[in-house]
């Protein structure tokens, strides 16, 4: 199963912490990742409900829910950005 | 000098400038931004900001930044660009960030600081928080700065959507 290094940034991060590791499925996506990190209950599916506002970014790039995690994939959830 | 820098540590427009130049006489216009810590946040009129908190997304932030730079120099006639962006704890009148553009003529040099900084405010992975008398809380996204990259042709939905 692909390892997954999940990282969270501002509100999330104050909720869930900085970072973990999560094993999937081969040929998971971002979206499933979500689901399958909101299914823990308590605050991962607070913080991850899909009427939130969560941005995703894989490898350090902004992605879309439908993109497929390599093995050993970063992938960061936050809140809309609100740098500048 | 990196065309890219994030730093606690304050920053001098003019060295900033100087070096953005560097000597290319080719130059004839260096526009620049410097966005600074209000006091009063969104909505104005509300609660005095007594501090502000700049998280970032370290690596990220420099990629996605760079990417931007490399769009503003694909999109217009520009011979350099440089952005320096602050995170840590900020007071009210703080700089906060600094986008510089040389050219040959200030019209690419205008239009090309303020694409930098419309696709920094939507995109770069930076959050803020702000200290008031009544507590912290996370800066919301505005929807408004959405509307400022569309302008240039490039719709994102940052604080829009879910």
């Amino acid at each position: 199963m692909p390892t997954v290094h999940v990282r969270y940034f501002a509100a999330l991060r104050e909720a869930l912490g900085p970072h973990e590791t999560v094993e999937l499925p081969a040929g998971s996506t971002v979206g499933a990742l979500r689901e399958s990190l909101r299914a823990r209950g308590g605050h991962h599916a607070e913080l991850l409900a899909a009427a939130r506002p969560v941005r995703a970014a894989l490898n350090q790039v902004v992605c879309a829910d439908d993109a497929e995690l390599p093995e050993g994939a970063e992938v960061a959830f936050f809140p809309p950005v609100t740098g500048g | 000098m990196a065309r890219v820098r994030i730093q606690t540590a304050d920053f001098d427009v003019a060295a900033e400038l100087a070096a953005l130049r560097d000597g290319d006489l080719g130059i004839g216009a260096v526009a620049s931004f410097v966005g600074t810590v209000r006091e009063r946040g969104h909505p104005a009129g509300g609660e005095p900001v007594q501090a502000l908190e700049l998280e970032h997304y370290p690596g990220m932030t420099e990629k996605s930044i760079e990417a931007m730079i490399d769009a503003a120099h694909a999109r217009f006639d520009i011979r350099g660009a440089c952005v320096v962006h602050r995170v840590g704890r900020l007071l009210p009148g703080d700089q906060i960030v600094l986008v510089a553009v040389a050219s040959a003529h200030r019209g690419q040099a205008f239009q090309a600081c303020e694409f930098i900084m419309d696709y920094l405010k939507t995109q770069a992975p930076f959050w803020k928080k702000e200290t008031t008398p009544s507590g912290a809380r996370w800066v919301d996204a505005r929807v408004a700065d959405d509307e400022a990259l569309a302008r240039w042709g490039i719709e994102v939905a940052n604080a829009a959507g879910r």
